[in-house]
C-alpha cells in the first residue's frame, strides 16, 4: 500500500509539473457500458458535453467502458493526464470514482446517478419519482383501456424508483387503473436488448395495455418501436425521445443528464465547481416531462393543465411523491 | 484439432512460431487497411494498440491481469475438450465460482490472505465444479447435449447471481447490486506492491498473486492430462467413448468428473477478479472472459503451453484495444472489436490457410538435399 501511494504521489507530482497554470482546460467524460450513443442515459450526458464543446470550443476527452476493470483504469488514466474535471456517467461508477478520487485529491470528479462522499467529488442524483409521477398522470389520462404498462431495464432500486413514481401518478388520476410491470432482466445486458423490449411491449399490449412507459436504456427502443408498430402510445426516458416515433410517443420522462454534464464542465471551467451532493428534481429542472412539437397532437389542453398543476404542487411541496423506502418497497 | 497427425513435413518450430507470427502480421495488415479506410493513421493506431498492451508497466500489468483470467477459463475449456466435451459454460461456472470465493472472503474478514487463499481456491473450485457437474451428469446419464445445457446454465447462473446480489448480498444503502467490500486483510497482494516491498518500483496495475496461481494450474493440468492414469482415461473417453467403455472405463463417471474439473478451473478465475482486483462481489464480473476462454483454448491447441501465449495475446487485444479507443477518439470501441475479430479470425480460425504453401516451401528446399 505504501509503495502504491508513492507511485500515486509520483504520478501526481509528474502531473503537477506537466500541467502548469497555463495549460488548456481539459474536461473528460467516461460513459458507462450502454455506450455513448444509447439514445438514452449516456447519450444525454454526451449531448451536454457536445453542447459545451459547441459553446466554448473546448474539446473533451471521452471513453466508453466495456468491462468492470476499465472503469478504474481509465478514470486513473484521465486523472494522471491532469484532466481538469472528469464526469463519470452512471451509478456503477461509484466505487471506482471513490477509489481514484482518494488517490487524486486535486482532480475534480462529477458522478452522475450515485453518491460518493468526498470533497473532490460532486454527486448529481435525480428525483426520478417526480418526473415519473407526471408521465404516469399523462399515461392514465391518455389510456382508454384503463390498463397501462411499465417496462424497466435491469431490476434495480433506481428503476423501481421510476416505477414507484409512475404508479403514484397513474393512481392519482385513475385509482382503479391496472398497471402491468415487467423488467427486462437482472443483469446489465437488460439495458441493451431491444428485442426483449419489443417482446415485453407486445405482451403488455396483448394483455390490454394501450400506454407503456419504457425506462430501459436501449432495450426501451424496442418497446417504443413495438408501440409505433401496434399504434399504441409509448413514453420514452432519460433523453427526449419524442422525435423518434412522432404520433405514438406520448411524452418522455426527461432526466437532464445533459444539464448535469454541461454544468460540471462549465463550473469547472469558470472555477465555481463545488463538491457535494446535488439532488435535481422538478424544482431544479432536473427531471421533466417532454412537451414539444412531436407530441403536440397527443396532449390535450386538459391533460397539460392537470399535469402542470400537479408539477406546480410538487415544486411547491404541497403534493408529495413518495420515494422507494430503504427496504425497496413503494409505499404511498 | 488433429495437428499431431499431420504429416506434411513441417518442423515443429514452423508450426509453433512461423505460422502464428505470419498470421498475426497478416491480421494486423488487414486491420491497418480498415483503419486507413476510416481516415486514421494505421501505423500510429496499431503502434498505440501494441504499446498500450505491452509498452508500459501499467499496460503490461493489465494485459497479464486479463491473461490470468483467460488462462483459467482457457484451461477449463481445454480439460473438457480432452474428454470430448465442448464446455460453453465456463462463463457461468466462473460466475458461480465467484459466489464461493466471495462468500469465503466476506465470512473470513480479518484473516490473513495466505490462510484465506486455500479456502477460496476450494470454495471457488467447488462452486464452479458443482455448477458444471450438473450438465456433465445430464450429458452422461440422460443424453442431454452438453453444448445446449452449458449454454442454458450460463443464463441460470446469471439469473441466480442477480437474484442473490439484488435480494441477499447487496450492501444496504447503495444503488449498485454489489456486496460490501472484502476486508483488506483477505485480498491478494498486488504484484507491484510485492515488487515494491523488495525495492523494485513498478507501475500500478491490477496484476496480482493469481498469475502464479494460474501458471501453477497450467502445470497441474499438464501433469493431470498427460501423466496420470485419470488423465489417460479422460483422453480415452474423449477420443472414443465406446473404446473406453470396452476397455472397462466408466465413461459416464469420467464425463461428470471431467466437467467438474473444467468447472473448478473456471471457478478459480473468480479469485483473480474478486479476491485479486474488485475486492467485492459484483454482477457480471466474468464479463465475457469465460467465452473468450473458448477461443484461447482452441488457439492454444488445448495444451497449457499453447494456452499461456494465447491468453496473453487475447489479454493484449483487450488492453491494447481499450488504449487505442482512448488515444484515438475517432476510433470507436466497435472498430476496436472489428480489429480484435480480424486477429482472432486469422490467428485462430484461418490459421492453417498458409500451412500448405509453407509446407511446399519446405519440401522444395528439402528436396535437393535428398536427391
Amino acid at each position: 500500500m505504501k509503495s502504491f501511494l508513492r507511485t500515486a504521489a509520483a504520478a501526481f507530482a509528474l502531473f503537477a509539473a506537466a500541467a502548469g497554470p497555463a495549460a488548456a482546460f481539459e474536461p473528460a467524460i467516461v460513459f458507462d457500458m450502454g455506450g455513448r450513443f444509447d439514445k438514452s442515459f449516456n447519450e444525454g450526458a454526451n449531448m451536454g458535453a457536445e453542447k459545451f464543446k459547441k459553446d466554448t470550443g473546448t474539446d473533451f476527452k471521452w471513453f466508453e467502458v466495456t468491462n468492470e476493470a476499465q472503469r478504474e483504469q481509465f478514470l486513473r488514466r484521465l486523472a494522471q493526464r491532469g484532466t481538469d474535471v472528469i464526469v463519470a456517467v452512471g451509478f456503477s461508477m461509484a466505487p471506482s470514482v471513490e477509489k481514484v478520487a482518494k488517490e487524486f485529491p486535486k482532480v475534480r470528479f462529477t458522478l452522475i446517478d450515485n453518491v460518493v462522499d468526498l470533497p473532490n467529488v460532486q454527486s448529481v442524483v435525480f428525483s426520478e419519482q417526480e418526473g415519473s409521477y407526471l408521465v404516469g398522470m399523462l399515461a392514465a389520462m391518455a389510456s382508454k383501456s384503463g390498463t397501462v404498462g411499465f417496462i424497466g431495464g435491469m431490476d434495480i432500486p433506481l428503476i423501481r424508483r421510476f416505477e414507484c413514481g409512475y404508479e403514484q401518478g397513474i393512481k392519482a388520476i385513475k385509482a382503479d387503473a391496472q398497471i402491468l410491470v415487467n423488467m427486462a432482466g437482472n443483469t446489465p445486458t437488460a439495458w441493451a436488448d431491444p428485442t426483449r423490449g419489443s417482446e415485453l411491449a407486445k405482451s403488455q399490449f396483448d394483455r390490454g395495455a394501450d400506454v407503456i412507459f419504457a425506462a430501459a436504456g436501449q432495450t426501451g427502443m424496442g418497446a417504443l418501436q413495438a408501440a409505433a408498430d401496434a399504434k399504441k402510445l409509448a413514453i420514452g426516458v432519460d433523453s427526449n425521445q419524442n422525435h423518434l416515433f412522432p404520433g405514438t410517443m406520448l411524452t418522455s420522462m426527461v432526466k437532464r443528464v445533459d444539464v448535469a454534464a454541461y454544468e460540471a464542465f462549465r463550473t469547472a471551467k469558470d472555477g465555481t465547481w463545488k463538491g457535494g451532493v446535488q439532488r435535481l428534481g422538478l424544482k431544479d429542472d432536473g427531471v421533466a416531462w417532454a412537451d414539444d412539437s412531436y407530441n403536440k397532437s397527443l396532449i390535450t389542453p386538459e391533460m397539460r393543465a392537470k399535469v402542470e398543476a400537479a408539477a406546480a404542487e410538487i415544486k411547491a411541496g404541497t403534493r408529495k411523491v413518495a420515494n422507494l423506502d430503504d427496504s425497496g418497497a413503494c409505499k404511498y | 484439432m488433429s495437428t499431431a497427425t499431420r504429416t506434411d513435413g513441417l518442423p515443429w518450430w514452423a508450426t509453433a512460431l512461423v505460422l502464428p507470427v505470419f498470421n498475426i502480421a497478416l491480421a494486423l495488415l488487414i486491420s491497418a487497411l480498415v483503419i486507413l479506410a476510416i481516415g486514421e493513421d494505421p501505423v500510429g493506431a496499431l503502434t498505440s494498440m501494441l504499446a498500450g498492451a505491452f509498452g508500459s508497466g501499467t499496460g503490461l500489468g493489465y494485459t497479464l491481469y486479463y491473461a490470468t483470467s483467460l488462462i483459467f477459463t482457457g484451461l477449463s475449456v481445454a480439460v473438457a475438450y480432452h474428454a470430448g466435451l465442448f464446455n460453453i459454460g465456463s462463463e457461468g461456472q466462473a460466475y458461480v465460482g465467484g459466489l464461493g470465493v466471495g462468500l469465503v472472503c466476506l465470512a473470513l474478514g480479518g484473516w490473513p490472505w495466505w490462510l484465506v487463499l486455500p479456502l477460496t481456491i476450494l470454495a471457488g473450485g467447488a462452486f464452479g465444479a458443482a455448477w458444471a457437474a450438473v450438465p456433465g451428469y445430464l450429458q452422461a446419464y440422460r443424453g442431454s447435449h452438453i453444448v445446449i445445457t452449458t449454454i442454458m446454465f450460463n443464463f441460470i447462473a446469471a439469473a441466480l447471481m442477480a437474484y442473490l446480489m439484488v435480494n441477499v448480498l447487496k450492501a444496504p444503502g447503495q444503488m449498485s447490486p454489489e456486496s460490501r467490500g472484502f476486508d483488506d486483510s483477505v485480498t491478494l497482494p498486488m504484484i507491484h506492491d510485492m515488487l515494491g516491498a523488495i525495492g523494485i518500483e513498478t507501475a500500478n496495475a491490477p496484476l496480482n498473486l493469481s498469475l502464479p496461481l494460474a501458471l501453477a494450474a497450467c502445470a497441474l493440468v499438464w501433469l493431470f492430462i498427460w501423466h496420470t492414469r485419470w488423465g489417460f482415461a479422460l483422453r480415452t473417453v474423449g477420443a472414443n467413448e465406446h473404446a473406453a467403455r470396452y476397455a472397462g472405463m466408466n465413461a459416464r463417471r469420467i464425463t461428470v468428473v471431467a466437467m467438474a474439473l473444467s468447472g473448478a478451473l473456471a471457478g478459480l478465475m473468480a479469485i483473480n477478479e474478486l479476491q485479486g482486483v474488485q475486492h467485492r462481489l459484483l454482477l457480471n464480473f466474468p464479463a465475457g472472459l469465460g467465452f473468450t476462454g473458448i477461443a484461447v483454448a482452441l488457439m492454444g491447441r488445448a495444451h497449457p503451453a499453447g494456452i499461456i501465449p494465447a491468453a496473453i495475446l487475447f489479454g493484449g487485444l483487450l488492453q491494447g484495444g481499450a488504449e487505442l479507443a482512448f488515444d484515438y477518439q475517432s476510433i470507436s470501441p466497435e472498430l476496436v472489436v472489428v480489429i480484435q475479430g480480424v486477429v482472432i479470425l486469422f490467428a485462430g480460425a484461418l490459421e492453417h490457410m498458409f500451412r500448405p504453401a509453407l509446407a511446399r516451401l519446405f519440401t522444395r528446399s528439402a528436396k535437393p538435399v535428398g536427391a
